[in-house]
């Protein structure tokens, strides 16, 4: 990666232009009092600018397609190809979203069918599409449990309870969906207390959020019990999606006693996660909730089509042969690097993972910290694991290998994890310093979230 | 075991994998799983298929769709997309790319937001944007939130009745968990100066459902005396010609940018985007990209403000979002690119002259009567005198996507630059053509 310190503002000089429009006689006749008074400021560079600009910039990016990500509770998988050509399709692409139902009969039946695909895979009866990302899925079924329990007129159930190893996101959508959270506590096994959960029962609790396999990666393995007593209280069970990959084709939340479910077509579902989206976070609920499923309009139109249409493509890829090999080689590889370092690195939980589990740092720290190995892992090529997350531990590193990685992958990454071991024994400066073959170094923080510069003044 | 493209493991591979954690088979790793919850049936998807089959298959069915020319708008823009923005946002090191937290590794990421929130910035006139939104009746909603946080022991917004219907819908739906009183209100400005409510904030769209360019003089003033925080919702690729938010004196801007030159792709993705004034920046959702140095002092850029992240404050957070539009906020920043001040202004001017020069040919056919005086920028609104139902059929047979009609029984079109004035003379000829029974 070269550092390239360039701002498209900084190329701009007046009199040039990128675009190539008919010319206009007329100017809009906009009433006076209704037109823009201040002066648009925007660069004015040529075609040739902007696409060596832009280039310039990605050649500073890690992708999917640069290198590896052994990066916890993301699932950054291979993103297909032809799922880019098929989102491109102009039959697809052209369609406005409110086009009369007999022009659309292409689009309805990919919402059709991957809708069922879908169903099958997670055991679940019904799935709205709206939602565009994982959170907001969360937000989605979070306001499909309300309406069940407002339909029962049951409306005091206004809370919910979510584990202390959940993603930050559970919490935060309880919040904007109008629910005080309750916090379950895992036991030192990683596992959800259930005698801790007991007490917290009631005629208040709408449900709870779970993650199975949870933020450890380790299998909440009396989710059956979990299930009967939160049911056996009148709550219902959302599963959050964003560990779906090791049980694809292998276990369905359906019949583990979720009610409610998200899943992210940008994780499991092979779609590129773009730098922060476009994703895609459907939500599917069973039978008792299948006739509320269109109830909340949390988007504009249709939700993320051109997600969706990727995730299809690659369901119809890998099809009823291969769906089950893409979860056991991801939990292959996890547990393959959990026993290939746990000589190294403090393996606070030792058992047989799923997809992810976590290291709680150096096994000898010397003064080095997770953050360091992370910033070192940069130096090598790799991108960082997930760190201090989930927060059980001090000096969490949270590593999720997909099953697109190849055991040469892996193995290059388990010597590269033992070298930085090393590296902290006998030079823990070094990593302090890291990463220092990247464009740019660590950055000050603190200064920008002090005196934030949000934009441009050029 | 079988064989499958993007799976590099081989048998032996697996083997050795298998041998060093210790177990005999990949089902061993799933020993801990309950035996009542491993699927025993048989999973009702489709065989695997082969590259050519797949593309065939949905070729097949992109094709079972009709390509229209579409001059509908109603919160989805027919703008002409530059060639340079597929090309640059197909790159793998922004498509394959995550959330840019290892700002070492990912400067291209965190260059382009901050080059995005100085556009929108500049388009709105507001002083700080946050990276994008889902789209903008989610931007509106959180809008509405967001006027709840700032504004303390305040829970009521009146929205303006004429913001487009699904941006209603999702305002209220959002509204109806959160808890927030929101007041669907046909005249702001009357409800307002009533002062009857805890009022929070209102919001009013530059461009409405009608397509008509709103008016908001002395609104602003208005709501801040009564304690509250004004949010317009708008159409980015008009804030060219259009007074801005903030020249309106609006506290936070709001919308979709789809309209600058994203696809319609059947309704998403799309992105939204949300800026406010400074007073109110710590309150602002999702990601915001700040500029800083390097222990060298190479000029840098890193996610910023993150305190009021979901990540970090759990359920404090000022929002649950967390995965937003990013590589759609790069599409809309090459195309600003590519546009320019100047660029951005001609797509307004020929989206005026060519929606005009349609209103003024349907008006002349005798089969529509206006509806408003106020002007339009590209949208617009007829009270049809003729069939709808024939008027839609009839332009459908010819190509035409026009005429979608509203709650109110009107008749909606939109015209942008990619429609020239002889495809207009076609779609009136076709108008024209239609034989009213019994005349």
């Amino acid at each position: 990666m070269k550092y390239y310190d360039k701002l498209i503002f900084e190329l701009s000089k007046p009199g040039r232009i990128g675009f190539s429009l008919p010319e206009c006689e007329t100017g809009a006749n906009i009433p006076a009092k209704l037109r823009r008074e201040s002066e648009l400021v925007l660069p004015e560079v040529s075609e040739p600018d902007v696409v060596r600009h832009y280039t310039n910039l990605s050649q500073m990016n890690f992708g999917v397609d640069t290198g590896f990500y052994p990066l916890g509770s993301c699932t950054m998988k291979y993103n297909p190809k032809i799922n880019e050509e098929i989102a491109s399709l102009d039959g697809f692409r052209a369609l406005h979203p409110l086009q009369p139902e007999q022009t659309t009969k292409g689009a309805r039946e990919v919402i059709a069918s991957l809708e069922k695909a879908l169903a099958a895979i997670t055991g679940m009866k019904r799935f709205t599409f709206l939602p565009c990302a994982g959170a907001h899925g969360e937000l989605t079924g979070l306001m499909l449990m309300r309406e069940y329990h407002m339909k029962r007129g049951d409306s005091a159930r206004r809370k919910v309870i979510v584990p202390d190893s959940a993603h930050g996101t559970n919490p935060a959508s309880a919040a904007v969906c109008g629910l005080d959270i309750v916090v379950v506590k895992s036991k030192e096994n990683g596992l959800v207390d259930v005698e801790a959960l007991k007490p917290l029962l009631g005629p208040e609790i709408a449900g709870i959020m779970m993650t199975n396999p949870n933020t450890l990666g380790l299998f909440e393995r009396e989710i059956a019990q979990i299930a009967e007593l939160v049911h056996g209280c009148g709550g219902l069970l959302y599963y959050d999606g964003a560990n779906m990959n090791p049980l694809l084709g292998t276990v369905r939340p359906g019949d583990m006693g979720f009610d409610i479910m998200h899943l992210n077509l940008h994780k499991t579902f092979s779609t590129p996660h773009g730098g922060g989206g476009p994703g895609s976070g459907p939500v599917g609920v069973n039978d008792k909730l299948a006739e509320l499923i269109d109830i909340p309009k949390v988007s504009g139109f249709h939700g993320n089509f051109g997600i969706m249409l990727r995730a299809y493509a690659y369901i119809l890829m890998l099809g009823k042969e291969n769906i089950a090999l893409a979860g056991k080689l991801a939990t292959l590889n996890a547990n393959y690097i959990k026993e290939s370092l746990k000589d190294c690195y403090k393996l606070p939980i030792d058992s047989i993972c799923k997809h992810e589990f976590v290291f709680d740092g150096l096994a000898e720290p010397n003064g080095v910290t997770t953050l360091d190995v992370a910033k070192r892992l940069l130096d090598y090529g790799y991108h960082a694991p997930t760190i201090y997350f989930p927060l059980l531990f001090h000096q969490t590193i949270m590593i999720e290998p997909t099953e697109t990685e190849s055991k040469e992958t892996i193995d290059g990454f388990i010597e590269v994890m033992r070298k930085i071991a090393q590296e902290a024994l006998q030079d823990p400066e070094l990593l302090h310093r890291a990463p220092v073959s990247t464009p740019i170094g660590r950055p000050d923080e603190t200064t920008a979230a002090r005196q934030p510069i949000v934009k441009c003044e050029c | 075991m079988s064989k499958f493209c993007y799976f590099p493991h081989t048998g032996e591979d697996i083997q050795l994998m298998l041998k060093k954690i210790g177990v005999g088979s990949m089902d061993d790793l799933y020993s801990d799983v309950p035996e009542e919850f491993l699927f025993k049936g048989e999973y009702d998807l489709p065989e695997a298929m082969s590259e050519q089959q797949v593309r065939e298959h949905l070729e097949t069915l992109a094709a079972a769709n009709t390509k229209l020319k579409v001059l509908v708008g109603q919160g989805a823009y027919d703008h002409y997309t530059p060639s340079v923005i597929p090309y640059i946002c197909s790159r793998s090191e922004f498509l394959t790319a995550y959330t840019p937290y290892q700002c070492e590794i990912s400067q291209g990421t965190l260059r382009y937001i901050f080059e995005w929130q100085t556009m929108i910035c500049r388009l709105t006139g507001m002083d700080y944007s946050n990276a994008s939104m889902y789209d903008g009746p989610t931007a509106a909603a959180e809008a509405v939130r967001m006027c709840v946080a700032c504004t303390k022991k305040r829970n009521s917004v009146i929205v303006s009745s004429s913001l487009l219907p699904n941006v209603l819908d999702t305002i209220l739906c959002y509204a109806k968990y959160s808890g927030v009183n929101v007041v669907v209100s046909g005249d702001v400005m009357r409800d307002v100066a009533e002062g009857v409510l805890d009022l929070a904030g209102v919001v009013v769209p530059s461009i409405n459902r009608w397509g008509i360019i709103e008016n908001h003089d002395g609104l602003a003033g208005l709501v801040h005396k009564m304690g509250g925080l004004m949010v317009e919702y708008c159409d980015p690729s008009a804030l060219a010609v259009l007074k801005t938010p903030a020249e309106w004196g609006a506290d936070i801007a709001v919308g979709d940018a789809q309209s600058l030159g994203l696809p319609l792709s059947y309704g998403g993705p799309y992105v939204g985007f949300m800026a406010c004034k400074a007073d109110y920046m710590r309150k602002l959702p999702g990601r915001i990209v700040g500029q800083t140095t390097d222990a060298s002092g190479k000029r840098c850029f890193v996610l910023t403000l993150q305190a009021r992240e979901q990540h970090i404050r759990r359920e404090k957070a000022t929002s649950n979002i967390c995965s937003n539009e990013s590589l759609l906020a790069l599409w809309c920043t090459v195309y600003l690119s590519l546009m320019g001040p100047e660029g951005l202004k001609r797509v307004n001017d020929l989206s005026y002259r060519n929606s005009h020069y349609l209103y003024r040919k349907l008006l002349a056919t005798g089969k529509f009567e206006a509806v408003f005086e106020q002007d339009f920028l590209k949208e617009f609104v007829l009270k049809p005198l003729c069939s709808v139902e024939k008027l839609q059929q009839a332009l459908l047979e010819a190509g035409f996507f026009a005429a979608l009609m509203t709650e109110e029984g009107y008749v909606s079109f939109c015209v942008t630059e990619k429609h020239p004035l002889e495809e207009l003379d076609r779609l009136v000829n076709v108008v024209e053509s239609i034989q009213e029974e019994g005349v």
